[in-house]
């Protein structure tokens, strides 16, 4: 529980932050809630040189509406997208989803942004913000550039983003009135999603898995039968197809992909339109 | 009822539910454990710990260590092998013929366990301890690991080559195993199973930490350490660093939970002594959460082979049962006498004629075992709770049924067992009673019917167990002839001051009971005084010398006790001294409200706070009397106490996935006379929560090369209020004729209580599927992959199977 020595940088700005990325590169991390960073550095799991605490950047902590979209600044705690009245009338499924993360410490402290940035499979916004169809906006030194949350998670704990980015604001497509259900399996309610599933019907499907690859990913096989005019049950039935979920002292590949199929048949059929 | 501050003075104390006067400190964070003791120039050390389970050490290199910022001094074990008067101790020698391998506080030659720890490094912080920790360099010889308690009773690989055999003892009761064999020829029903008792982690609050201060002239020692006893660690640091017991101060202060996990002595302890002594500069360790899963004691471990023999009728005519018991890498303190705890309870709250234990202890590489909330009682109540369930199914039976047609009478006490204890009182029937009314026991069953019928995936599971247990430890003369080093005595002085302020100093050792609050209540009640003008004095060998210590569910039943005693003759004194100055017989005086009175003539009285002025001055005492009003009393138990229960569990199980919750849970403990029901629901709470625990949600993992795989709070799943449902407790009162208080104890009650419930509950929840047993912890992986075995073999039932068809259906049809 002691971390290996580190230097200890705070941002004024956004631009201050790509400024002391650009300055330290590979050996900085950026602090936002630390409820994923700190507990890998005490566990000297992780040892970077530089943290660049952007925890005050307060203008990058919002919620509103944008025409047909809802954006949430980076620095956004689950709290508050939990309780968010905008949200909850919009993108319910986003506001459920936070008020599940871990414990209500943690919900106080971590933020979206960096969440999406961690990149864990295991994590529950990332999820929800693939089966929203989300997109990402990062600054750099150049300016800066929106990426699709599908194109986001590019590996283990890896995203698209470049090392002098910051990530600054999440855009989620309104989704009022669709169907929603987020499916999380958990042994205690603090803990991460041994498997979770969350799933919005708006016309077409949108399902995103947790902790079933190396990556948040979407459940593509499930999608593309329910495109194909399968029922729930059949098209959960494909909630594995293609993937390697991770083995651990809670599940086996094998239950893991059980879960699978079942929790995307409940998401499907507590996401079903009540028309 | 209601919680009531502390009454102004007078009335009825006992009983009553009386704030804690410890945890205004402890909420508002002013309750100073070891890590908030600032010692000015204190060190700080960093242990090095072995990262194979078994491994010879070939070479330990701290020059790099030395070199580091901060760094005062690093030592290998070869470097401290000098320091120690004797090995890390082993209280409980149960057998002449027991095996012990050296255990010192840092490895010389072998690394037997991960978290074993070969080198230290001492630093001006704890920052610069840790980081030079990861600069000494230490070579191993990595050897193969055994921590499968059968594969090492193969001897295969042996973690201590000089012993011959990782058996350290084998121990038996067996009063006539003739016997056992004719009731099981005859029987007409036999349940045969095997429970494993899988390995658990104390985890307290409060990690482990200790803080030795060496006193600036004199060459004498204060320990502050987070342990229960500071007593037994005081006489045990003498004899293994070799420091005068007279030069020994022992401080227990604020202490954030034990569970058994710190009645040890650590090798953290003594080594922080011996650097003490060695540098002459003040030294305090501090246990990392992480530390505390890989070095702190362990609990269970146990493979427990269980048979019942039963007439016709289900009435239970012998067990027997065959003991494989994991010691770990070491023998710590109490270690090898955790089996033998549990031995004499297998035949549980049952007229059983016939008994056979056998215990086979086994050395692992892995964390040593010992005592955890319950010690072998847990484990022992499990095996004969389960196992009567499997004989109410074989029988045909209910639960509750198979258990009536066994229970002891209500009035066969005090019985003796066919182990050869003798239980104090009971009401066996009497708890299982209350407790089927306090659930509505028969609208659940109902429930569950309704729910089997209607098929669907959440079926309700409904579980009891009735138990009873052995607390009160413990008779010296018993403990003799169970080979256990020390006495069960407790001690308590009583001493009303000049202003008849009341001082009490009890050898017990508080760490989250509420023994302040407790001992007071008792103290006010016999003087009639208010528990605010009563202090209790703990956990300093230098102002409570002489001392037991907590563990075992003794404090209140033996150190209660000893106050209680020692307070009668503070009276005794008293009611003399008064009947000297108001010139009428002893007998003539009666206590209440603090005040002697003459009987016949209320107006003649003299209060307890004169009494004691003039016991102070001793102007005018009688004869022969010595001044001031204090006195004594070591107090050994003539037996143990047996307090019991039923509690019951019910279950929603998901047949889809697998998982359990826990809906309901219904506790009906009898400890006999409480001194403070708030206390005795708070213990019973914490005590289901930890059992339970057992049951669904906690398990010390290791792999095959003996990693602890759950090695910190994100892995190893101890269960939040999340977790678990509102508590129901009640209590019935049957008081024990053991000591003058009637109390009996309920610090592990509610642990020893709830494993089995739940487990029975999950098995009742999975019988549909003809499945008779489910390992601990029962997680949604290992139920799911029961259902998923059952329904291969062909045994689930048809109404489940044509409900997922069902479901399927409907699904499909509303799709469509």
């Amino acid at each position: 529980m002691i971390p290996a020595r580190f230097d200890y940088r705070r941002a004024g700005s956004t631009d201050e932050a790509v400024g002391l990325l650009t300055e330290h590169g590979d050996d900085a991390k950026l602090l936002a809630g630390g409820h994923s960073l700190l507990p890998l550095m005490k566990l000297r799991l992780a040892a970077p040189a530089v943290l660049i605490d952007i925890g005050r950047l307060s203008d990058l902590s919002y919620i509103r509406e944008e025409g047909d979209a809802v954006v949430v600044g980076a620095l956004t705690r689950h709290r508050d997208i939990e309780v968010s009245d905008v949200l909850g009338r919009h993108v319910p499924l986003l506001a459920h989803v936070a008020g599940q993360i871990g414990d209500p410490q943690v919900r106080h402290r971590g933020t979206i942004g960096g969440s999406l940035a961690h990149g864990d499979p295991a994590s529950d916004l990332p999820a929800a913000c693939l089966a929203l169809g989300a997109s990402i906006t990062a600054v750099g030194p150049t300016g800066s550039r929106t990426i699709a949350a599908d194109d986001f998670f590019t590996g283990f704990l890896e995203t698209a983003l470049r090392p002098d980015e910051v990530l600054t604001e999440v855009t989620l497509p309104k989704a009022t009135g669709a169907g929603w259900s987020f499916q999380k399996f958990n042994r205690r309610a603090q803990d991460w999603a041994i498997v979770g599933v969350a799933a919005v019907r708006n016309g077409t499907a949108g399902v995103a898995l947790v902790n079933m690859g190396s990556t948040p990913l979407r459940a593509r096989a499930v999608e593309e039968a329910l495109a194909s005019g399968a029922g729930d049950a059949e098209a959960a039935d494909h909630a594995a197809d293609g993937l390697e979920p991770p083995e651990d002292l809670n599940a086996s590949a094998e239950y893991r992909r059980h879960l699978a199929r079942v929790l995307v048949r409940r998401a499907l059929q507590e996401a079903r339109p009540s028309t | 009822m209601t919680t009531v501050e502390a009454s102004a003075g007078g009335g009825p104390v006992l009983g009553t539910r009386l704030r804690r006067r410890e945890d205004g400190a402890l909420l508002t964070g002013e309750s100073r454990f070891v890590a908030d003791l600032a010692v000015p120039g204190a060190l700080h050390l960093a242990l090095v710990r072995s990262p194979h389970a078994l491994a010879r050490i070939v070479d330990v290199d701290v020059s790099g260590a030395l070199a580091m910022p901060g760094v005062v001094a690093a030592f290998s074990g070869a470097d401290l092998r000098d320091e120690w008067a004797g090995p890390l101790p082993c209280g409980w020698p149960v057998t002449a013929e027991m095996k012990q391998p050296a255990h010192l506080p840092l490895a010389v030659e072998r690394a037997c366990y991960v978290g074993d720890a070969v080198a230290v490094v001492v630093a001006t912080s704890e920052y610069a301890a840790h980081d030079a920790a990861d600069a000494v360099t230490v070579t191993y010889e990595p050897l193969p690991a055994v921590v499968d308690l059968e594969q090492a009773l193969t001897d295969e690989v042996v973690v201590h080559p000089e012993l011959g055999t990782n058996v350290a003892y084998t121990w038996e009761l067996a009063p006539d195993d003739a016997a056992v064999d004719a009731a099981f020829a005859s029987a007409a029903h036999v349940v045969d199973a095997r429970y494993v008792q899988q390995r658990l982690i104390p985890a307290a609050m409060e990690p482990r930490g200790v803080l030795v201060v060496p006193e600036p002239f004199g060459g004498s020692f204060t320990v502050y350490s987070a342990t229960q006893i500071p007593h037994i660690l005081r006489v045990m640091l003498a004899l293994t660093a070799g420091v005068p017991e007279t030069d020994l101060r022992v401080v227990a202060p604020a202490v954030g939970g034990g569970f058994g996990s710190k009645l040890n002595v650590y090798a953290e302890e003594v080594l922080a002594l011996a650097l003490a002594r060695r540098l002459r500069r003040p030294v305090r360790w501090i246990e990392e959460r992480t530390e505390n899963a890989q070095a702190t004691i362990q609990g269970r471990g146990q493979i427990q082979h269980v048979e019942l023999a039963a007439d016709a009728e289900g009435k239970v005519t012998a067990v027997r049962v065959r003991l494989t018991a994991d010691m770990g890498a070491y023998l710590q303190l109490v270690t090898p006498g955790i089996p033998l705890l549990g031995a004499f309870l297998y035949s549980g709250v049952y007229d059983v004629p016939a008994y056979s234990f056998r215990c086979t202890s086994v050395f692992t590489t892995a964390t040593p075992t010992d005592a955890y909330r319950g010690a072998g009682r847990p484990e022992a109540t499990y095996a004969i709770e389960r196992a009567m369930d499997t004989l109410a199914r074989r029988v045909g039976v209910a639960p509750e049924e198979i258990r009536r047609r066994n229970f002891i009478g209500p009035d066969a006490f005090p019985y003796t067992s066919v182990a050869g204890l003798v239980y104090d009182s009971g009401n066996y029937a009497g708890a299982l009673d209350r407790c089927l009314a306090l659930a509505g026991y028969d609208a659940l069953r109902a429930e569950q019917q309704r729910r089997r019928a209607a098929g669907g995936t959440r079926q309700l599971g409904i579980g009891i167990s009735s138990y009873f247990e052995m607390c009160g430890l413990a008779p010296s003369r018993v403990l003799a002839s169970l080979n256990y080093t020390a006495g069960g005595w407790e001690a308590a002085s009583v001493r009303i001051l000049p202003t008849g302020k009341v001082e009490v100093v009890t050898g017990t050792s508080p760490h989250g009971q509420g023994h302040e609050t407790s001992w007071a209540m008792i103290v006010a009640d016999r003087l009639g005084i208010s528990p605010d003008d009563v202090d209790v004095i703990h956990s300093d060998t230098a102002r409570a010398p002489y001392g037991l210590d907590t563990y075992g569910s003794r404090s209140l039943a033996v150190g209660g006790t000893a106050v209680a005693m020692a307070t009668d003759r503070v009276v005794d004194k008293a009611r003399r001294l008064a009947a000297h100055q108001l010139e009428v017989a002893e007998e003539d005086l009666e206590l209440a409200g603090g005040v002697f009175a003459v009987r016949g003539s209320p107006d003649r009285t003299m209060a307890l706070a004169a009494v004691a002025f003039e016991a102070f001055t001793a102007h005018d005492l009688p004869d022969g009397m010595e001044p001031n009003l204090e006195a004594s009393c070591h107090f050994d138990p003539p037996n143990f106490t047996f307090p019991f229960g039923t509690h019951l569990a019910v279950v929603e199980l998901d047949t889809d996935t697998g998982k359990v919750s826990l809906v309901a849970y219904h506790a009906v403990d009898d400890c006999g006379v409480q001194v403070n029901p708030m206390i005795v629901e708070g213990q019973v709470h914490g005590g289901v929560v930890q059992g339970a625990a057992q049951a669904l949600w906690e398990e010390a993992a290791y792999d095959t090369e003996g990693n602890l795989l759950s090695a910190t709070l994100m892995d190893y799943l101890v269960p939040s209020a999340a977790e678990v449902p509102s508590i129901t407790t009640a209590s019935t009162v049957t008081p024990s004729p053991t000591n003058v208080l009637g109390v009996k104890g309920v610090g592990e009650a509610g642990t020893i209580g709830a494993a089995p419930a739940v487990i029975n509950a999950v098995v009742d929840a999975l019988s549909p599927f003809g499945i008779e047993d489910i390992a601990m912890p029962a997680s949604p992986q290992r139920v799911w992959r029961a259902i998923e075995d059952a329904r291969r073999r062909g045994t689930h039932p048809t109404s489940t199977a044509a409900t997922d068809d069902t479901t399927t259906q409907a699904t499909s049809t509303k799709e469509t």
